[in-house]
């Protein structure tokens, strides 16, 4: 069949469509939406935060409440790769090769000062924070932080999920 | 996609590469698993579900302790012993603190020694609940871990209140105390040990004669008392074997001597033998804890020492030399004695010692710790060898392995 | 401080003919020479029953020849005694036997001294790095080891480098 091709016009493309950008802004606030609240993440704990962790995932703070509550211990099925506490040289091959197995989208919360910027492990052994092997999203100070600060965390990552552009209408639609 | 990166280096090396039958198969187990606690790598030579070999690397959180403690002065480094053993940072405080009194020759103040006692039994409290909880939901107790972690995190807000920090504390100091305790500190503390008594109990109620957790512990990861012996097991697991090797009991320490309390031991040395004694271990210390609020008096709670004990704010204020005599302490350290020393105290997971090496500076000359969990991990393949796959969950979570203390 | 069992020390003291060895802080101190260290573990572990070897370790003096002291700490469970044994290996030859035959506790700690100071222990075949990496180069606990050479295994992201 000889079907005509209707040209789409892409957001960010040379003449622009008012409707389809109108289409595709509301379509990012409602995958943004959708995706904001289900957070699954990947405990890549190795720390002391462990134990700020395990308080704030379970009953007394709960961060089911905030739509990021199963942990999966499969990088394929997580998209919240949440770095708990100190990496190390040795640590970091292991630490690059799960966020490479992690599917797209996904995020990284670097959670507590260790992860963030080596805390006060500034010597031969200790990564200077997890940033200069994988993009971080979201920084969570403390040493560890208090569950209010992870949920806080949390809660701005939400936000940046929700103000992002989900690209499921790409340039190959 | 991405164009393929540098080649990375495996970090570990396996003791073996080669399988011993055709019919085996090796794999890799961790570090980043949740039965491994994020820190440690088994590789492990399987028959079928079977274990044939193991061998367990360690070492994925070594953060260098020992150099930054030799980069420290003698009070700054104690936030460092902290993030040792992170379930039970007091105690670690407190041996540490220890460790340099005895240096330094000074006897602490009888406050300060039953606050002490008193507040390592709470750490050691916290500890078993932790691994208690973390092990039972390893195995699938979910209801029980959280009701664990529920009266843990009431301890921990209530240790916050007096130390201001709800896991690493940084409490001790050299020669007592960073502070006293806050009004009505007391009072929570029997209300949450009524509390913990009833969550516990429901604890036992739930798993102690739970016939998938006994088929699950019972006779699965077994030592012997002579092998734990010789791989140097200390604390909880060489208990378990029957042998009542306590520093507690046995050479007493802190206020100890003036306790009544039992050493709980085991009789098959297996993973059963281990969740029993620390629970017992959880009540004679809830025990103990009760003895010692009786046996807290008023009283000073630092000793009289320039050297190493900080003087009083306001004087430090209003007067220069104690303003001189503080900002030495800041910034060049206490002035420790030339010598050696090696002290230990009772970790909630063995023998947490402290070999420091002083050359009379304000700074260590070496400081090293002494890690139950370290040697634990030397041994951990007798535990693991002849058993299933599955058993390497709960005989993991048994023994403990703190990754901050076994690494450092 | 009560020292527990001072006469098992003053056997152990007679024993090894150390009759001036120092009891520091509770523990009593043996020094002896490399060579020695075997015989003297086997006799403190089937003549006096210090059936926990504790720990392993060293300390570095870079300007003290020899430089290295290699220090081990027993426990007698029964008799709720201690001993540190000492000794002396220089930098060129920094090799002491090791004890892997006698304590299945050695072989792990053997292994990280010889990752921090580079102690070579004679008679442990297994001195694969324990806490450090396969490719690591130097040993960090040296004095002369900077504190902060760093040796990645993951080169750093580009736009995070400082």
């Amino acid at each position: 069949m000889n079907g005509r091709v209707i040209p789409i016009e892409v957001a960010g493309g040379g003449g622009k469509s008012a409707a389809f950008e109108y289409l595709t802004t509301r379509k990012d606030e409602l995958v943004g939406w959708a995706r904001k609240f289900s957070i699954f993440p990947y405990p890549f704990v190795t720390a002391c935060c462990a134990m700020e962790f395990m308080a704030v995932s379970s009953s007394p703070y709960d961060t089911d409440r905030f739509g990021a509550a199963l942990p999966r211990f499969s990088p394929r099925q997580a998209d919240l790769l949440m770095v708990v506490g100190t990496v190390t040289h040795k640590q970091a091959p292991i630490l690059l090769k799960v966020w490479e197995q992690m599917c797209e989208p996904k995020w990284v919360m670097a959670f507590g000062v260790c992860a963030t910027s080596g805390g006060f492990y500034q010597n031969y052994a200790a990564v200077p924070g997890i940033d200069r092997i994988v993009p971080v999203d979201v920084y969570i100070p403390g040493c560890p932080p208090r569950p209010e600060t992870v949920i806080d965390g949390i809660m701005q990552l939400q936000d940046k999920i929700a103000r992002s552009q989900h690209l499921i209408v790409n340039d190959r639609f | 996609m991405n164009a393929p990166g540098p080649v990375i280096r495996n970090p570990v090396r396996p003791a073996f590469d080669k399988a011993s039958r055709d019919d085996t198969v090796i794999v890799s187990i961790g570090p980043s698993h949740p039965a491994t606690h994020g820190t440690i790598q088994i590789f492990a030579e399987l028959d079928g579900e079977r274990i044939l070999r193991a061998d367990v690397h360690c070492g994925y959180l070594h953060r260098g302790f020992e150099k930054e403690c030799e980069d420290h002065t003698w009070h700054n480094l104690i936030p460092y012993v902290d993030r040792l053993n992170y379930c039970s940072p007091l105690i670690n405080d407190f041996a540490y603190c220890e460790a340099v009194e005895k240096l330094m020759g000074i006897e602490i103040t009888r406050r300060a020694v039953v606050l002490r006692t008193l507040l390592s039994e709470y750490s050691r409290l916290c500890d078993h609940i932790t691994c208690i909880a973390a092990s039972l939901m390893e195995l699938g107790a979910m209801t029980a871990f959280l009701y664990l972690v529920m009266i843990r995190d009431y301890m921990y807000e209530h240790i916050a209140d007096l130390t201001g920090a709800r896991v690493t504390h940084s409490y001790g100091r050299i020669g007592g105390l960073a502070r006293d305790l806050p009004e009505g500190w007391l009072k929570r503390l029997e209300e949450i040990l009524v509390q913990s008594d009833d969550f516990l109990g429901r604890v036992h109620g739930l798993v102690d004669r739970n016939r998938i957790f006994i088929d699950r512990l019972r006779d699965v990861g077994v030592i012997s008392q002579s092998d734990a012996l010789s791989y140097g097991y200390t604390g909880p697991i060489l208990r378990s074997t029957g042998l009542p090797v306590d520093l507690r009991k046995d050479t007493p320490y802190l206020a100890y001597a003036e306790l009544d309390f039992e050493v709980p031991v085991g009789i098959k040395g297996d993973n059963y033998d281990r969740y029993y004694v620390r629970m017992c271990e959880i009540d004679e210390s809830i025990h103990m804890i009760r003895q010692c609020v009786d046996l807290l008096e008023p009283g000073p709670l630092n000793v009289d020492d320039r050297r190493c004990v900080f003087p009083e704010k306001t004087r430090v204020y209003d007067e220069i030399e104690s303003l001189i005599n503080h900002f030495k302490i800041v910034m060049e350290g206490p002035r420790v004695p030339a010598g050696e020393v090696y002290s230990a105290h009772e970790g909630p997971n063995g023998e947490l010692g402290f070999y420091l090496v002083s050359t009379g500076g304000g700074t260590p000359w070496k400081v090293h710790c002494r890690a139950p969990s370290f040697v634990h991990m030397g041994g951990a393949h007798r535990m693991l060898e002849g058993g299933q796959l599955a058993d390497l969950v709960p005989t993991f979570g048994m023994i403990n392995m703190i990754g901050g203390e076994c690494d450092r | 401080m009560t020292t527990y069992g001072a006469d098992i020390l003053d056997r152990v003291k007679e024993r090894f003919g150390q009759a001036g060895a120092p009891v520091e802080h509770a523990i009593l101190v043996l020094a002896f020479a490399p060579g020695e260290i075997g015989a003297a573990a086997r006799a403190l572990r089937d003549e006096f029953g210090f059936e926990l070897l504790l720990d392993v370790t060293a300390v570095d003096w870079p300007d003290r020849d020899p430089r290295f002291d290699v220090v081990w700490h027993f426990y007698a469970t029964r008799n709720r005694v201690r001993v540190r044994v000492k000794t002396a290996v220089a930098l060129s030859d920094p090799v002491v036997p090791s004890l892997t035959a006698l304590y299945g506790s050695a072989a792990i700690m053997e292994r990280e001294c010889h990752d921090m100071y580079g102690i070579g222990f004679e008679g442990n075949a297994d001195l694969r790095p324990i806490l450090l990496y396969e490719g690591f180069v130097g040993h960090p606990l040296r004095k002369d080891y900077p504190k902060r050479q760093e040796q990645p295994l993951v080169p750093y992201r580009e736009e995070a480098k400082p």
